[in-house]
């Protein structure tokens, strides 16, 4: 029973982790259309963010929660603003630009930080006893993070007039700026938020992962194929594939092997996109966001 | 003559383009030729640059002491940024396009089966100065590093006696980690220890949560990690963050060349035991000298030192002591003088050359990490590399070049 509890908390740790390290690129990608190929290294500067708060002396959770998103954030918004802006519809040459971009990160961060910081954050809260089993208090800690940031974009998209734009112009763009919305600005926003919630699970994954300029590289491929089998609806397409990807990874990890965990995840996203071409949103929870 | 901007330009460039070539040409002529291809970017930085570093230090002072044979040593070094691919082209073009007089290169063991046999065609003397799972057999090539008779040996009954006899083996997925936890295997029961389970891990993991359930279901006395690279650093923060480390100990054949110990923080690397045949913390004048030569040169930005940044400077003057002793850099004659058993007093002790293996006799050392530095425990001297000599005799056969564990340790009729 223990065993079911504990293992239990480790596989939502999973989806979570997936769903985490996928929304920042599922708003970028699903609103804009825009492959961000920089994705991997908007994480990994939320990590250093971190790393480098910290060790000036800057509270761990203040750095986390606050730092990591509103630097990721800027610069979202100062790429959108110089590189971004100029690809819109040209959808190789925004891939060619942002891997350019993520070389450029990887680079930049290499020669100001060097190759291996030592980053001796450690995860802060204690550790959760299950009978015989402990958990890490901070996995659940980022699980509860990733459930608050779902149900947030869905109260922003559902609630707010900025919402309400945002899914006008991602149906339709030429009619929502026939009707006086400034699609430029929208873009520009909805690519500064995604950079921000991608810095933030970039900082929040930093304790737990360490942080290394190549860092990115881990993760990118993992968001790519989570938010294409997740489909057209933003949280909905997020969730729902981080649910069935990250549960069959830790399910199957646990049974075999890690190896066999991570093949399984890759077969799991073919069958996946063989039978659902569009994504899991495009067959199932259709009129979700 | 009239000074236009094409003219000026074109002469410009053509001086500037064919000046290297001269001065190129000009140290070619005496210099003597030494490549280092070793990862300083992607996941094996952390092994890669320090060596780097040695490597140029070890260069840079047998230089200042005059050259060798009075010729001064041209080092050239490239990065193959932990890229398999990489390795082989930067080989064949130290080879051939280089001419080098020795190449010290490789810190996987998948990086070195890949660029050892492109040495052996071109016939350049090859040295590979990490620690490894032992076996290679070949008359061009020296591998320096320990070995697990010389270093996992000694770890397992240590850590066996101290803390239990259940034994969970966690290991990279590629020819190190295999063949490594098949040693580590063997040894267990040699010991009449049990290794309860043994998990591959491909170097990109980061997410260790399903395997710390399986170690907290199998319930062992320790764990035994042959973990490599920047990724697999998660797992002993993972480990800590569950509460882990105080409950089930650690012990690695790997943790810490990679200077591990200084990435994660003290509470989570406390307690760990690891056997290397060197550690920065080695409390002797040579060692001291050495450390405080390696600060000096590169100031606050210096790494700590672990195996194999010592070993890639020890190896480097072992390969010198041979063409001192040769009285030429070419490749046969330097060859013979290593097998001769040429050695090295060095910061580790004394690295000598086994004839019958091409591998070193060296000390190893058995620590325990406390506060992110290396208590050393006990010290084994002069250890020959007797997992190797068990497959290969160089003195009876020369003209062997093959990797006798490619296969694992059963194929190459070892019980495990």
């Amino acid at each position: 029973m223990d065993l079911v509890v504990s293992l239990a908390l480790q596989i939502l740790y999973g989806m979570a982790n997936l769903a985490l390290i996928s929304l920042g690129l599922a708003i970028v990608f699903g609103m804009m259309r825009v492959i961000n190929l920089a994705h991997g290294e908007f994480l990994m500067l939320g990590g250093y963010t971190v790393v480098v708060a910290t060790n000036n002396g800057v509270n761990i959770w203040i750095a986390m929660l606050v730092l990591a998103p509103l630097v990721v954030g800027v610069i979202g918004v100062v790429v959108e603003r110089l590189l971004i802006r100029w690809l819109y519809g040209r959808m190789i040459d925004t891939l060619l630009a942002t891997w350019g971009l993520s070389l450029l990160c990887i680079g930049l961060v290499t020669s100001l930080f060097g190759a291996s910081t030592a980053t001796t954050i450690s995860p802060p809260l204690g550790v959760i006893t299950i009978g015989a089993y402990t958990s890490s208090g901070y996995e659940m800690f980022l699980i509860v993070v990733t459930a608050l940031l779902l149900l947030a974009g869905y109260a922003a998209l559902k609630l707010t007039p900025l919402g309400l734009v945002a899914r006008g112009t991602m149906q339709n763009a030429e009619m929502s700026s026939a009707l006086g919305v400034s699609t430029p600005r929208i873009y520009m926003i909805t690519f500064g938020l995604g950079a921000a919630v991608t810095g933030l699970a970039g900082g929040l994954l930093a304790p737990i992962t360490g942080v290394l300029p190549t860092i990115g590289a881990v993760y990118i491929a993992k968001a790519f194929i989570t938010v294409i089998s997740g489909g057209m609806a933003i949280l909905t397409g997020t969730a729902s594939a981080s649910v069935l990807l990250g549960g069959v990874n830790g399910i199957v990890a646990f049974l075999t092997g890690p190896t066999i965990g991570e093949v399984a995840l890759l077969v799991a996203a073919i069958v996946l996109l063989r039978l659902m071409p569009r994504g899991i949103t495009g067959t199932f929870f259709r009129k979700g966001l | 003559m009239k000074l236009n901007r094409r003219h000026f330009i074109a002469t410009a460039s053509a001086a500037a383009l064919a000046s290297p070539a001269i001065i190129g040409r000009a140290l070619a002529a005496d210099g003597i030729k030494f490549v280092s291809i070793l990862d300083q970017s992607n996941g094996l930085d952390i092994y890669g640059k320090p060596m780097v570093d040695t490597t140029r230090m070890a260069v840079d002072e047998i230089n200042a002491a005059g050259g060798l044979l009075g010729r001064p040593i041209d080092l050239k070094v490239y990065d193959p940024q932990s890229s398999i691919q990489l390795y082989t082209q930067f080989a064949t073009q130290a080879a051939a396009g280089d001419r080098a007089d020795v190449v010290h290169a490789g810190i996987t063991s998948a990086s070195r089966e890949a660029i050892r046999p492109t040495f052996s065609r071109f016939q350049v003397l090859y040295f590979y100065n990490v620690l490894y799972e032992g076996g290679v057999c070949d008359i061009n090539n020296f591998c320096t590093g320990s070995t697990p008779a010389q270093t996992v040996e000694k770890l397992v009954p240590y850590t066996m006696n101290k803390w239990g006899k259940k034994v969970y083996i966690i290991a990279a997925d590629y020819n190190y980690g295999q063949i490594t936890a098949q040693w580590v295997q063997k040894y267990v029961r040699d010991n009449g220890g049990d290794p309860v389970a043994t998990e591959f891990f491909p170097l990109d993991v980061t997410n260790f949560g399903p395997t710390i359930k399986k170690i907290q279901q199998a319930r062992p006395d320790m764990v035994m990690s042959a973990l490599v690279g920047g990724a697999h650093v998660s797992f002993y923060r993972q480990y800590a963050a569950a509460g882990m480390n105080a409950s089930i100990p650690i012990a690695s054949t790997t943790f810490g060349v990679g200077n591990e110990h200084k990435l994660i923080s003290a509470e989570e690397g406390n307690g760990m035991i690891c056997a290397y045949s060197y550690f920065e913390e080695i409390d002797n004048a040579a060692n001291k000298a050495f450390v405080k030569r390696f600060r000096d040169r590169l100031g606050a930005d210096a790494p700590a030192l672990n195996e194999l940044a010592a070993r890639a400077y020890e190896g480097a003057y072992i390969w010198a002591e041979a063409v001192k002793q040769a009285g030429t850099a070419e490749r046969m004659a330097v060859i013979e003088a290593l097998r001769s058993g040429v050695h090295y007093d060095g910061p580790s002790g004394r690295v000598q050359i086994e004839p019958r293996t091409n591998h070193a006799n060296q000390n190893v050392y058995l620590a325990e990490l406390k506060d992110q530095s290396f208590q050393i425990l006990e010290t084994y001297e002069n250890q020959p590399p007797t997992d190797t000599l068990l497959v290969c005799d160089l003195v009876k056969d020369p003209s062997q070049s093959t990797f006798k564990f490619e296969n694992g340790l059963k194929a190459a009729g070892i019980d495990i």
